[in-house]
């Protein structure tokens, strides 16, 4: 699913794509996806997380090598900046997946991109995580993203580019919609 | 009833049973009775059982008049623009059956069909036939799909699903929840308001439409656009628009367009989709946002659509419908106890029953696998499913195409079944024939 077709437009190969959806569908049980990363405390806030491995098509697979990031807190935190805030990485995560899917779409509408960036804003209420207000969440109170798309396409194509992405997002879906997390120690 | 003037058969051997006499089945009937093929249309009930039984008291078809026909019958009534009621047409297919001399057996349930000597075996509780071929014209809304999640929800909330809804009367006093945005949910949470509820109503993906555009009805436009006669095998993502929830109308010409700023205008509070039930609240989607600029886009996309058709007949301009306004604090939970929400109704779509049906064409989430009606077991046959074989199929008034088509490819497969055997056929008019020695 690597091979990247010489005749694409935005460099998806949308016929490897659709080819495993049509895959997938006959083999449901080959769609069940383990994704992973393994993460070690440094010292303070400062952690290192390692992507690698992840199952996938009924076996064990790898990346081409592997990644690496750091997480930490900013100095206002009284910390020492090694990497971004964890947080960020979310909205890291959602620029990444919604971005691709634009690609994709993009690719699959046979429409070329000329330029794709985006902004991210998260709002926080810090009240929640220091434990100052119960009635203030921890997490984001609101998510914006800002595109900027320069495409041979109109506003309205540009605009239904976006729409579709986001309803085949799995950031989009994991950040929108509930899930149950487990966190065991020791075990 | 007219319908009594048709003395019943014994079960036995038959070239053709037809289960269920709804509008489907009937116009089946039709073409069979036309090239007097020999068949039997069981029901479990009454002539157009599920529209008697399972809808509520003020829906109305979505289809104007003028366009509820059937084969050899356009509407006559005097009310060509107005939108039928439930009793209405229920009378109208009474009517129909007697005039075409459907030979509906009612009262009869099937109880099983199962392939059996170059055929079908079907077991009802009145005897047991046996079919050369069988025509599956039972419906796509025989069950109400219910979400898993409905099993976490509390006993003190009262459930209803639209089989069980009459009226307002129905509903416990209190607050409810509205779960889906297609016609059914827009409908009840309309009246739901009117009768002075509090209203809720969860929307995931949905479809606006106005009920009138340009001076004619939306219907008008969808035919002569020539949008409701795209054939299946033309159609690019075929199960995602067999999928597609019903379109935000109303059979009523009171509102220009039934969507979710009505009923927010309305005094009823969207929320996305419901995704779960933790503790005393509701937990809703995010993605609102997103699902009502689908909804918008793929609007415009329609209506630029219909534009072009439009200009060409010298309609009256276009009408502007705003965006759909969506609160940027929506509600993620709702706390049932604080907010009093006592029930919810599930408005999430129909799906057909085949729990009957012993031949091994269902895919793994029940579906029934077929070509355009031509079932994935020689001789079956099913007709009235969305987009069946065209955009209209899902409507009254497209079963005509899509019966004719499936009428002949049955009789072919009669009289290929035939020639294999005694060498005389039956043509598309009915005369007796015999095979062009070979």
């Amino acid at each position: 699913m690597t091979d990247i077709a010489p005749n694409t437009t935005n460099g998806v190969n949308v016929e490897a794509l659709l080819g495993a959806r049509e895959a997938l569908t006959e083999a449901p049980e080959a769609a069940q996806f383990v994704w992973r990363a393994a993460c070690e405390w440094k010292n303070g806030t400062h952690t290192e997380s390692r992507v690698e491995r992840f199952f996938g098509l009924g076996e064990e697979q790898r990346h081409q090598r592997e990644f690496r990031y750091d997480t930490d807190h900013p100095e206002i935190f009284a910390a020492e900046d090694n990497g971004s805030t964890p947080v960020e990485m979310v909205l890291v995560g959602l620029a990444g997946c919604l971005t691709a899917g634009i690609a994709s779409v993009a690719e699959n509408r046979g429409i070329k991109l000329n330029s794709v960036t985006a902004t991210l804003e998260a709002d926080m209420d810090l009240q929640g995580i220091l434990g100052i207000d119960s009635d203030v969440r921890n997490g984001f109170s609101n998510i914006r993203v800002n595109y900027q798309i320069d495409a041979d396409a109109s506003e309205e194509d540009i605009a239904a580019l976006v729409a579709q992405s986001q309803k085949r997002s799995a950031v989009f879906d994991i950040l929108t919609n509930p899930t149950n997390v487990h966190v065991r120690v020791n075990q | 009833m007219s319908l009594l003037a048709y003395p019943s058969r014994a079960a036995g051997a038959i070239d053709v049973l037809v289960i269920g006499a709804g509008h489907a089945g009937l116009a089946m009937s039709y073409f069979l009775s036309r090239a007097r093929v020999d068949h039997v249309v069981l029901e479990r009930g009454e002539v157009a059982n599920s529209w008697r039984r399972e809808r509520w008291d003020s829906l109305r078809l979505l289809t104007p008049n003028w366009q509820t026909r059937l084969p050899g019958k356009a509407y006559a009534g005097d009310d060509p623009d107005g939108f039928m009621a439930i009793p209405e047409l229920v009378d109208t297919l009474d009517n129909y059956a007697a005039e075409i001399a459907a030979p509906v057996q009612t009262q009869t349930d099937v109880l099983e069909v199962r392939p059996a000597d170059q055929g079908y075996r079907v077991v009802t509780n009145r005897g047991t036939w046996q079919a050369r071929s069988v025509v599956l014209a039972t419906g796509a809304c025989n069950r109400p799909c219910v979400p898993k999640l409905a099993a976490d929800l509390p006993e003190a909330i009262t459930q209803l699903t639209p089989f069980d809804y009459r009226s307002p009367a129905d509903v416990p006093k209190g607050g409810v929840l509205i779960v889906g945005a297609s016609a059914t949910g827009l409908q009840l949470a309309r009246e739901l308001l009117e009768a002075g509820r509090d209203v809720t109503l969860a929307a995931g993906e949905h479809v606006r439409m106005p009920r009138r555009y340009r001076g004619k009805d939306i219907f008008h436009w969808l035919t002569e656009t020539g949008l409701h006669d795209e054939r299946y095998d033309q159609i690019d993502d075929l199960s995602r628009g067999r999928r597609l929830p019903s379109p935000q109308l109303v059979g009523a010409d009171d509102l220009p367009i039934l969507d979710l700023n009505h009923i927010r205008r309305r005094g009823g509070r969207i929320t996305g989709r419901l995704m779960g039930v933790r503790d005393t609240a509701f937990q809703f989607s995010g993605s609102l946002n997103n699902v009502c600029a689908l909804a918008d886009l793929k609007m415009q996309r329609l209506l630029k659509l219909i534009d072009e058709t439009a200009d060409a007949s010298g309609a009256p301009a276009g009408e502007a419908f705003p965006p759909t306004l969506v609160d940027e604090a929506a509600a993620l939970t709702l706390d049932y106890r604080q907010q009093n929400i006592r029930s919810v109704i599930w408005a999430t779509g129909f799906r057909p029953n085949y729990d009957w049906l012993d031949v091994p064409v269902l895919d793994r989430k029940g579906q029934l696998k077929h070509d355009g009606g031509v079932v994935a077991a020689p001789g079956l046959y099913a007709l009235g499913l969305p987009l069946l074989r065209r955009r209209k199929s899902s409507f009254i008034y497209g079963i005509e195409d899509d019966a004719r088509d499936l009428s002949e490819h049955l009789i072919n497969y009669l009289n290929t079944m035939r020639r294999e055997s005694d060498g005389f056929y039956r043509d598309h008019s009915g005369r007796r024939r015999y095979r062009r020695s070979a």
